[in-house]
C-alpha cells in the first residue's frame, strides 16, 4: 500500500533566530520494504537487484567508500557466492600505494570513492537523510510509519516531474518534488513567501528513467521497482549488521522479560513477610 | 556508617577478623549494603540503581570502542565506521553506548523530578543535592564531548556553537573559546582533547557517585512522606525500616530489568531514532547544516538560551543597565546557566518546613505545572528560533525561574500543609492492610 503524506521541512534559521523562513514541502511516499518492522529482513534477490542498479546506473558518479566488495558475502547482505564477489571486483580498478599504480580491485579492497566531486558518497546515504521530515518534526511519522531514510531516497529517485509553469526556462537544475533543499525561482514564490509548488530543484538529472536494467530474475524494472530495489541496497550500505542487530535486540527483549518475571516473584516472595506478616508454611 | 541506629558488621570467622583488623572494608560493605531504608519507598526510588548501572555500562562500553577508535580530524568518522562494519558486535557496542547516554538522562531527569516533589534536597541533605548537581553537569560535559568524537556535521558544527557560547561572555570570552578548543576554530587540537576529557569524566562521575551514596547514607533516605525514620532505639528503627539487602536490591534489580528491556528494544529496533541523521555525513566546516539541534537532553535548556532575544524586555534592560556589556547573547547563556543553578539552590529558596509534596496542597499544581513546563521547554528548543516559538520558550523560561525564584520561597509561607502520619510505619501499614493476610492476625500454628 502506497500512502503519499505532505511533509513540511522548514528551512534555515540562525542561532539568534535572524534568519528568513522559507518553507518547503516535499511529496514523500510511504513505500514499503521487506526489512522495515522488528521482524522485517532484507530480501537477498531485491539486495541484489539494488546491486545491479547501482553498479549500472549510479556507480557512475557515486561511491560507496565504506563499503568492501567482500561484505557482498556476508550473511545478511546480498550473499553473493564468494567468486562472485571476486569477479564483481575484479570489474573495478584501485589505487595500490605498494605498486603505486593502478590495479584490479580484490573482495578485500572497498568500493570506490564518488566519482565526481559533487556526487555524495552513497555508503551513509539512507541514514543521513532519514530526519527529511525536518529535525523539528516529531518523528512520528518515522515512529509509527516507519518512514525514514529509504522513503525519502525512493521517492527522490521517483519525484521527477514537469517543472511547474511559473519557473523560468533556463532555471538550474532539475524540478523534483521530493527534493526540499534545492535552488527554489523566485516566480514561484508567492506574496506570503510560501512555495506554489512541492520541491525543489536538484542538480542531479533523473538517474531512474524505467528499463534501466534488466533483472537476471525477471523481475519487472519499471522506474519504481528500479528505485525500490536500489534503496533497499543503500539501506543494506548504511547498516549492514542491521539482520544480527535486530536479532541482538530481540534476544536481549526476551531474556531481560524473563529474567524480570523471576525477579518479580523473587521481590513478590521477600516483601510478603514485611508486608502481611509471616506466611503460612 | 548511617545516623539510623542498627546491627553492626560482627566478623563471624577467624579469617574475616584477621581481615577486618587490617582493613574494614568488610564492615564497609556490611554497613552499605544492610543500611537500614525506609520501607516506604516508592517505585521513583529506582532511578538511582538506573544510573549506576549506566554509569557502568557506559564506562565499559566506552573502554572497548576506544580500542577501535582514532581520535583524528581526517579518521574519526572512518574509524567510527570501521567499528559499525568490522569489529565483532561494534555496531552494538557503540548503539548501546550512544543510547546508553539517552538512558542515563532519562534516569537522571526522573531522579531529580523525584527529589523535587518529595523534598530530598531538603536539610539535612542538601550536600547530597549539591554534588547531585555537579554529576548532572558533568554528565552534560561528558555527552557534549562524546558527541564531538563521531566527527559527523552535527559533532563539529555543534561544537561550534557551543563553545561559541563562552564567546559571548564579554571581554575575555574569545579567550576563553580559543583556549577551550586550542585554537580559533574547531579541530585537531578540539578533538583531542574532548575526547581525552570524554575518557577523564566518567570517572569523575564513579567517584563522585560514592561521595553522594556516603552522604545520603550518613542522613538517612528520605521517603515518600518526608517524615524522617525514629532513631530513638534500633527497635524503633527497625519498625520503620527494613534493611537494603534483599529487600530493595531486589526491588531495584526487578526495575531495572524493565527498563533495561525497554532500552534494548530501542537499542535493536530504532537504534537512530534519537539521533540526528546529519551526523552520519562526516563534518564538513565548510557546509554548515540548515538546523543545529542538539540531542533531547539538553534541548530544555537551549530554549532557554534562545528565548531571551534582544526585543524582551529584561534583556534590554539589562543591556541599558550594563552600558551595552550585557547583550542578548551573554544574557542567554547566563539564563542558561542560571537555570541549573537555581535548581542547586532549592534547598535554600524552599521555603515550606514540610518535606513532601504529598502534604502540600499548592505545591503539587505548581510541581505539575513544572513538569509540563519542562515538557515544553524541551519542545520549545526543538523548534525554530522564529515565529512564535520563542515566545513560547520565553514563558517556559519564566515559569522556571518563577517556580524556583517566587513560587517555592512564597509557597512555604502561604500554604497550609495537609496533615501527615506520625510515622513511615502508620504510611506503610496504611498501604498495607492487616486484614487482608496481615500482620495482627496471623498466628503461627503449633508445629
Amino acid at each position: 500500500m502506497l500512502r503519499t503524506v505532505t511533509l513540511a521541512a522548514v528551512a534555515a534559521m540562525g542561532l539568534a533566530g535572524t534568519a528568513m523562513a522559507a518553507e518547503s514541502e516535499t511529496l514523500i511516499t510511504d513505500y514499503d520494504f521487506p526489512y522495515e518492522g522488528p521482524f522485517g529482513a532484507f530480501d537477498q534477490m531485491q539486495l541484489q537487484r539494488g546491486l545491479q542498479v547501482y553498479t549500472e546506473v549510479c556507480a557512475a558518479c557515486h561511491g560507496l567508500q565504506y563499503v568492501s566488495y567482500r561484505n557482498l558475502h556476508d550473511e545478511g547482505g546480498p550473499g553473493l557466492p564468494e567468486d562472485q564477489v571476486r569477479a564483481y571486483a575484479a570489474q573495478f580498478e584501485t589505487f595500490d600505494e605498494d605498486l603505486d599504480d593502478y590495479r584490479p580491485a580484490t573482495p578485500a579492497d572497498k568500493f570506490p570513492q564518488s566519482a565526481l566531486p559533487e556526487a555524495p558518497d552513497l555508503s551513509l546515504m539512507a541514514k543521513s537523510r532519514a530526519g527529511f521530515h525536518g529535525p523539528y518534526g516529531s518523528g512520528l511519522n518515522q515512529l509509527f510509519k516507519g518512514m525514514g531514510g529509504p522513503e525519502y531516497i525512493a521517492s527522490l529517485l521517483t519525484g521527477y516531474e514537469e517543472a511547474p509553469a511559473c519557473a523560468p526556462e533556463d532555471f538550474p537544475g532539475y524540478y523534483n518534488v521530493a527534493f526540499g533543499a534545492g535552488g527554489y525561482p523566485e516566480q514561484c514564490i508567492d506574496e506570503d513567501g510560501h512555495h506554489m509548488a512541492p520541491g525543489s530543484w536538484i542538480a542531479m538529472p533523473p538517474p531512474l528513467l524505467g528499463d534501466d536494467v534488466v533483472y537476471e530474475d525477471g523481475h519487472p524494472a519499471t522506474i519504481e521497482e528500479e528505485a525500490k530495489d536500489v534503496t533497499a541496497f543503500m539501506m543494506w550500505t548504511a547498516e549492514p549488521k542491521m539482520m544480527a542487530r535486530k536479532q541482538a535486540g530481540f534476544t536481549g527483549v526476551l531474556f531481560l522479560g524473563l529474567l524480570a518475571v523471576l525477579l518479580y516473584l523473587t521481590n513478590k516472595r521477600i516483601w510478603h513477610r514485611a508486608k502481611y506478616g509471616p506466611r503460612d508454611e | 556508617m548511617s545516623g539510623i541506629p542498627h546491627d553492626h558488621y560482627e566478623p563471624k570467622t577467624g579469617g574475616e577478623r584477621w581481615l577486618n583488623n587490617r582493613l574494614p572494608v568488610l564492615g564497609l560493605l556490611y554497613d552499605t549494603l544492610m543500611i537500614p531504608t525506609p520501607k516506604n519507598l516508592n517505585w521513583m526510588w529506582i532511578w538511582g540503581i538506573v544510573l549506576t548501572f549506566t554509569l557502568a555500562l557506559q564506562i565499559v562500553t566506552g573502554i572497548v570502542l576506544v580500542m577501535h577508535y582514532t581520535p583524528h580530524v581526517d579518521l574519526a568518522f572512518a574509524s567510527v565506521e570501521k567499528i559499525m562494519r568490522d569489529v565483532n558486535g561494534g555496531f552494538m557496542l557503540r548503539y548501546l553506548h550512544a543510547n546508553g547516554a539517552s538512558l542515563f538522562f532519562v534516569a537522571v531527569y526522573a531522579h531529580i523530578f523525584r527529589s523535587l516533589y518529595y523534598g530530598n534536597y531538603k536539610s539535612p541533605r542538601e550536600v547530597t543535592w549539591i554534588i547531585g548537581i555537579l554529576m548532572y553537569l558533568l554528565m552534560m560535559g561528558t555527552a557534549f564531548m562524546g558527541y564531538v568524537l563521531p566527527w559527523g556535521q552535527m559533532s563539529f558544527h555543534g561544537t561550534a556553537v557551543i563553545t561559541g557560547l563562552f564567546g559571548a561572555i564579554p571581554f575575555v570570552g574569545e579567550a576563553i573559546q580559543t583556549w577551550l578548543l586550542g585554537a580559533s576554530a574547531v579541530g585537531q587540537p578540539a578533538l583531542n582533547r574532548f575526547f581525552s576529557l570524554h575518557y577523564l569524566m566518567p570517572f569523575i562521575l564513579a567517584g563522585l557517585t560514592i561521595v553522594h551514596i556516603w552522604a545520603f547514607h550518613s542522613t538517612g533516605n528520605n521517603n515518600p512522606t518526608g517524615v524522617e525514620v525514629r532513631r530513638g532505639s534500633k527497635e524503633e528503627a527497625k519498625r520503620d525500616t527494613l534493611p537494603f539487602w534483599p529487600y530493595f536490591v531486589m526491588k531495584d534489580l526487578f526495575a531495572l530489568a524493565i527498563v533495561l528491556m525497554i532500552f534494548f528494544a530501542i537499542v535493536g529496533f530504532m537504534p537512530n531514532y534519537l539521533g540526528h541523521p546529519d551526523n552520519y555525513i562526516e563534518a564538513n566546516p565548510l557546509a554548515t547544516p540548515a538546523h543545529i539541534v542538539p540531542e533531547w537532553y539538553f534541548l530544555p535548556f537551549y530554549a532557554i538560551l534562545r528565548a531571551f532575544t534582544a526585543d524582551v524586555w529584561v534583556v534590554m534592560f539589562a543591556n541599558w543597565i550594563s552600558f551595552g556589556i550585557i547583550d542578548a547573547k551573554f544574557f542567554g547563556v547566563i539564563a542558561m546557566f542560571g537555570a541549573i543553578a537555581v535548581i542547586a539552590l532549592a534547598p535554600w529558596l524552599d521555603t515550606s518546613s514540610v518535606r513532601s509534596g504529598r502534604y502540600r496542597p499548592m505545591f503539587k499544581w505548581w510541581f505539575a505545572l513544572l513538569v509540563v513546563d519542562f515538557f515544553v521547554l524541551m519542545w520549545g528548543g526543538a523548534m525554530p528560533a522564529e515565529g512564535i516559538y520563542p515566545y513560547i520558550s520565553l514563558i517556559g523560561a519564566a515559569y522556571w525561574f518563577g517556580y524556583f525564584l517566587v513560587i517555592l520561597p512564597l509557597l512555604g509561607v502561604i500554604e497550609k500543609p495537609l496533615p501527615m502520619p506520625a510515622t513511615i510505619e502508620d504510611d506503610f501499614n496504611a498501604h498495607y492492610d492487616p486484614k487482608t493476610g496481615g500482620t495482627h492476625t496471623v498466628v503461627k500454628p503449633a508445629e
